[in-house]
């Protein structure tokens, strides 16, 4: 049976007057992929920083609404906490430049004062790498530090800093745009694997990427969320003109 | 216009000059067929090269555009409907060589009144007529139009089911005729096979412009657009 992991309700969001995202409602289930696209300035980016409470951190920045992880509205939660339960990965591959490989890993309990022993540091660093399909390639260069690796284990590597928080959904801002193909395909496999154990939300700027990797799809326009459904209907057969237009390219 | 808008109208001229050429073949083989002229058919039997390198070009042009252009929604279903309209074009042309091979190795021209008797000419002109039906709701992407060939299929499947009886009575009344009325009836089952490409046809605008597929659907609840599968 699905059952639901995120919801938003009446979500919207402003940076001062600009009111950037306009009264979204969706449901996401465990274990889906979901792919969120729409042109740029469309509010995408802003509702999934949303998700996390990261909107907030911008000055001038609000937002009105409720988004409920399991179930509880995040906004009555810690918002560190939040941001533990829900990873992010960014566009640019962003290992911290002066930690290992190894501590970049752990360098959310390290960062948050969180005291674990080197034996379970040890797991946690194993485990996150092997989800994030980095393990074989850096295990024996573990205390190097994570700016030698390519952009593509860059990535890769953000995955497993993010993976290692153990969090139930993982937002994905636009990826791969900073990466060549190779290492994008890799990463869009990582999203198979990924989905057996996490929920992905992935904002992306490539359709055939959205129409590659996700479940779902969902698709803003003007700050509005136009259409969300299965990604098979919306590239065979969106029921919203703007849909179509935007996927076929005829946006004018 | 985006570079896949600018690909799709020139795919859609392509198929539109395909259709032009199988539906002049058709009316050429008739003509051939009912003058008795044996030049016209072996006309039409070279121009079948023409109809070949069309389907040929349009599967290539598909095929690029696929590759190049990766088309999503109504522009995937619109390529991948030119892929079958333009099979089923190709096999229309191949009927009508086929009747015009007939008029080159008959010995004997065909008799009008059997050609009356048994409806052939009237099918011929319906089965024209449907064809030239399916390219304007093509081009005007008319479903109504598209959906009202179903029931026109029918006609030429009611004058093929009588066709077995019809010609036995031709070749009772003169044994003699035995060879062109076989011709007759040979050019019939071919003529309820323009019938059924034509369907085809229509069963694919209405794919590409609705979403709806109506293939291997009961022949009594087309018209009924509301019960239809979804694409």
């Amino acid at each position: 049976m699905e059952s639901t992991i995120v919801r938003a309700e009446n979500y919207n969001a402003y940076f001062g007057d600009n009111h950037v995202v306009k009264d979204v409602n969706i449901s996401i289930n465990k274990h889906e992929v979901i792919a969120v696209m729409g042109p740029s300035g469309c509010g995408k980016t802003t509702f999934l920083r949303g998700i996390n409470r990261m909107h907030e951190l911008i000055p001038n920045a609000t937002a009105k609404g409720k988004i409920l992880l399991d179930d509880q509205n995040v906004y009555d939660m810690n918002a560190i906490y939040v941001r533990s339960k829900i990873g992010m990965v960014f566009q640019r591959p962003n290992p911290f430049p002066n930690l290992s490989i190894y501590e970049n890993v752990v360098a959310g309990y390290l960062l948050n004062g969180i005291k674990i022993s080197k034996a379970d540091k040890d797991v946690i660093v194993e485990k996150s790498l092997t989800s994030a399909a980095l393990w074989k390639e850096v295990k024996d260069s573990l205390h190097k530090k994570g700016t030698f690796l390519s952009g593509g284990q860059q990535q890769r590597l953000c995955i497993a800093r993010a993976i290692a928080m153990q969090p139930e959904l993982i937002l994905f801002d636009e990826p791969t745009s900073a990466l060549d193909p190779i290492s994008t395909s890799s990463v869009e496999a990582l999203f198979h694997e990924l989905k057996e154990n996490y929920t992905l939300i992935i904002v992306t700027h490539n359709m055939q990427q959205a129409a590659r990797v996700s479940d779902r799809t969902a698709f803003f326009y003007m700050g509005e969320l136009v259409e969300f459904d299965d990604t098979k209907q919306m590239f065979t057969n969106p029921s919203d003109q703007r849909t179509q237009n935007y996927i076929t390219g005829r946006f004018s | 216009m985006t570079p896949l808008e600018n690909e799709i109208t020139a795919l859609k001229k392509e198929l539109i000059n395909m259709w032009i050429l199988v539906q002049s073949q058709l009316n050429k083989a008739k003509d051939a067929m009912v003058q008795f002229d044996k030049d016209l058919a072996r006309e039409v039997l070279i121009k079948e090269k023409r109809v070949n390198s069309f389907e040929l070009k349009i599967d290539r042009d598909c095929e690029n555009i696929f590759a190049l252009h990766c088309p999503v929604a109504i522009d995937l279903r619109f390529l991948l409907a030119a892929l079958k309209i333009n099979t089923n074009l190709e096999r229309i042309g191949d009927i009508a060589a086929g009747i015009a091979k007939y008029v080159v190795d008959s010995s004997v021209n065909f008799d009008v009144a059997a050609m009356e008797s048994t409806s052939m000419i009237r099918m011929y002109e319906e089965a024209v007529n449907i064809l030239i039906d399916t390219r304007t709701a093509f081009e005007k992407e008319d479903t109504v139009l598209a959906r009202s060939i179903f029931k026109r299929d029918d006609v030429l499947d009611a004058i093929n089911d009588a066709a077995s009886a019809t010609v036995a009575e031709v070749i009772k009344a003169d044994i003699d005729s035995l060879p062109e009325a076989l011709y007759i009836l040979s050019i019939i089952r071919k003529l309820e096979r323009v019938g059924d490409q034509s369907k085809n046809i229509a069963e694919e605008i209405i794919f590409y412009v609705e979403a709806k597929i109506l293939k291997h659907y009961e022949s009594s609840h087309r018209d009924l657009p509301g019960e239809e599968q979804q694409g």
